[in-house]
């Protein structure tokens, strides 16, 4: 009763919330790293430091007059923000945060499910995410969002082939589909995928940052082309729902990150007895610790890199990021048959 | 009734809704949504035969892969106005019941001779990664492999009819 009702529905609650949370706190921290960047404060009014900035933001977006254009279909209007929001929250159900730990007696696996497919479900369900987008710019009836939409989508669908190959190869080094078996693995041959493939780590999070529609990528949402990408139309909740969904798709690609490339939950060197006392520090902390430098890389990738041309972003996708990808296969496997 | 039998049931009620949702539907992109939940629910349906494998490729390559493709055709494409598409009653209704016919036909066909001679179960737990590898590239290597042929000829001859000048 308890190990299978109970008990999952609290991971469920603690996980949503955790990522909610961290979704508000990753607005402020945006505006304060892209304002240290360009040596300024960022928010300092509400809350020491502007700590408190996240709350005003989501308090203003819920009393926000939420408008449907007149000429937009009613229905895909409102269904698109859910659409791309619950793909990106759903991919974290797979996500293991930490090995398994005892909690008042009880052994807990720190994921909400270990499927054997793990990996194979979070390329799935996030390749749902794109209707979202396509369905607002179509939905809206005006012509930049629908312009941007389909921006996105072409974007989204030629970066996936390139990241799909790139996880095929680490698929192919670990021998499994099960997020926590690729940890396992890294454990046991007592290599961070990020050192033994370094050019798969690479086009993983160039792929990641095109398919989360990031700078330098951020060709969605150009303002001066496109005033502002597909949630033109969108105003109040509706409208904070893309936002949370944009930022929980950098987590999500962050998490899947640290996973695939930075051992998850496991300390650095974890074979090495000399660094054995790194082990004091519990293994979600670990995960959680990497997961925010890929978050940081994010915003500093933002603060620092001008955007792409649309055709110079198709160009890396198809001509360079794809080939890497199908190169890196065919090596991992040769490599993987040989050694 | 077992728990399993209501969810199958269920599940299977929700298929049928969605699917007449897509026939039935005026909107072209609404049908194409009801399509993506149809095939949604079909993956649910497989997940709760604990086929996870099976699950997942169907939202991957159905709902995330070509349905995709669809919206882009439906949404860029000029769509009929409704007194053209009904141009021609006649017509329509013999195509669409010669259809209706055969598949409704071939239902029938495939359910007596399912109950005449009920099909093995061929594996244990049919949507395993490793069962549905192993089927692949054993027994069923050459019928594969002549797939792979065919869509490589498809993907072929569309660029060429695409692009008259190469």
């Amino acid at each position: 009763m308890i190990d299978a009702i109970v008990l999952p529905l609290l991971k469920i609650l603690v996980v949503l919330n955790a990522v909610l949370v961290g979704v508000t706190f990753m607005v402020l921290l945006e505006r304060k790293v892209i304002a240290w960047a360009q040596a300024r404060l960022g928010p300092m009014r509400v809350g020491p430091y502007g700590m408190l900035q996240p709350i005003a933001d989501v308090l203003k977006l819920m009393v926000k007059e939420d408008i449907t254009p007149a000429k937009a279909d009613k229905w895909v209007f409102t269904a698109a923000p859910m659409i791309a929001l619950i793909p990106a929250l759903i991919v974290f159900a797979v996500v293991p945060f930490g090995p398994e730990v005892s909690i008042f007696g009880r052994r807990v696996t720190l994921a909400i499910t270990d499927l054997n497919v793990g990996l194979l479900y979070v390329v799935s369900v996030t390749s749902i995410g794109v209707y979202g987008i396509i369905l607002a710019g179509w939905a809206s009836n005006s012509k930049f969002p629908l312009l941007a939409s389909l921006r996105a989508s072409a974007q989204l669908i030629s970066y996936e082939v390139a990241v799909t190959m790139i996880l095929v190869s680490m698929v192919v080094s670990a021998g499994t589909l099960s997020m926590a078996g690729i940890i396992d693995a890294q454990y046991q041959q007592g290599v961070w995928y990020a050192f033994a493939q370094p050019l798969a780590f690479v086009v993983f999070f160039i792929g990641g940052l095109a398919e989360t529609n990031r700078a330098p990528f951020d060709m969605p949402e150009a303002e001066q082309e496109l005033t502002g990408g597909f949630h033109t139309e969108y105003s109040g909740m509706r409208f904070a729902l893309f936002f949370l969904a944009e930022y929980a798709n950098m987590i999500v690609v962050s998490c899947v990150a640290t996973t695939l490339f930075l051992g998850g939950w496991l300390q650095p060197f974890p074979n090495v007895s000399a660094l054995s006392f790194l082990g004091f520090v519990p293994g979600w902390m670990w995960f959680l610790g990497k997961t925010f430098v890929f978050l940081y890389v994010f915003l500093w990738i933002r603060a620092t890199l001008p955007r792409y041309r649309y055709d110079q972003l198709m160009r890396i996708g198809w001509k360079v990021l794809i080939p890497l990808g199908i190169a890196n296969v065919v090596v991992s496997a040769v490599l993987k048959v040989l050694l | 009734m077992t728990s399993g039998l209501i969810t199958f049931y269920a599940v299977g009620a929700l298929i049928v809704v969605f699917a007449l949702l897509v026939v039935t539907s005026r909107n072209t992109v609404h049908s194409i949504l009801y399509l993506v939940a149809d095939f949604l629910a079909v993956a649910l349906l497989y997940a709760t035969m604990n086929s996870m494998f099976v699950a997942t490729i169907q939202i991957l390559v159905y709902a995330g892969g070509i349905v995709v493709l669809y919206l882009f055709v439906v949404m860029l494409v000029k769509q009929k106005s409704e007194s053209e598409l009904a141009s021609d009653p006649r017509r329509r209704n013999v195509i669409g019941g010669i259809l209706v016919a055969a598949v409704l036909g071939e239902l029938v066909v495939l359910g007596v001779s399912n109950a005449i001679s009920p099909a093995a179960p061929s594996v244990n737990a049919p949507g395993g990664v490793e069962n549905v590898a192993m089927a692949l590239f054993t027994d069923y290597l050459i019928p594969f492999e002549v797939v792979s042929i065919l869509l490589l000829v498809a993907m072929v001859g569309a660029i060429i009819l695409a692009r008259r000048e190469i």
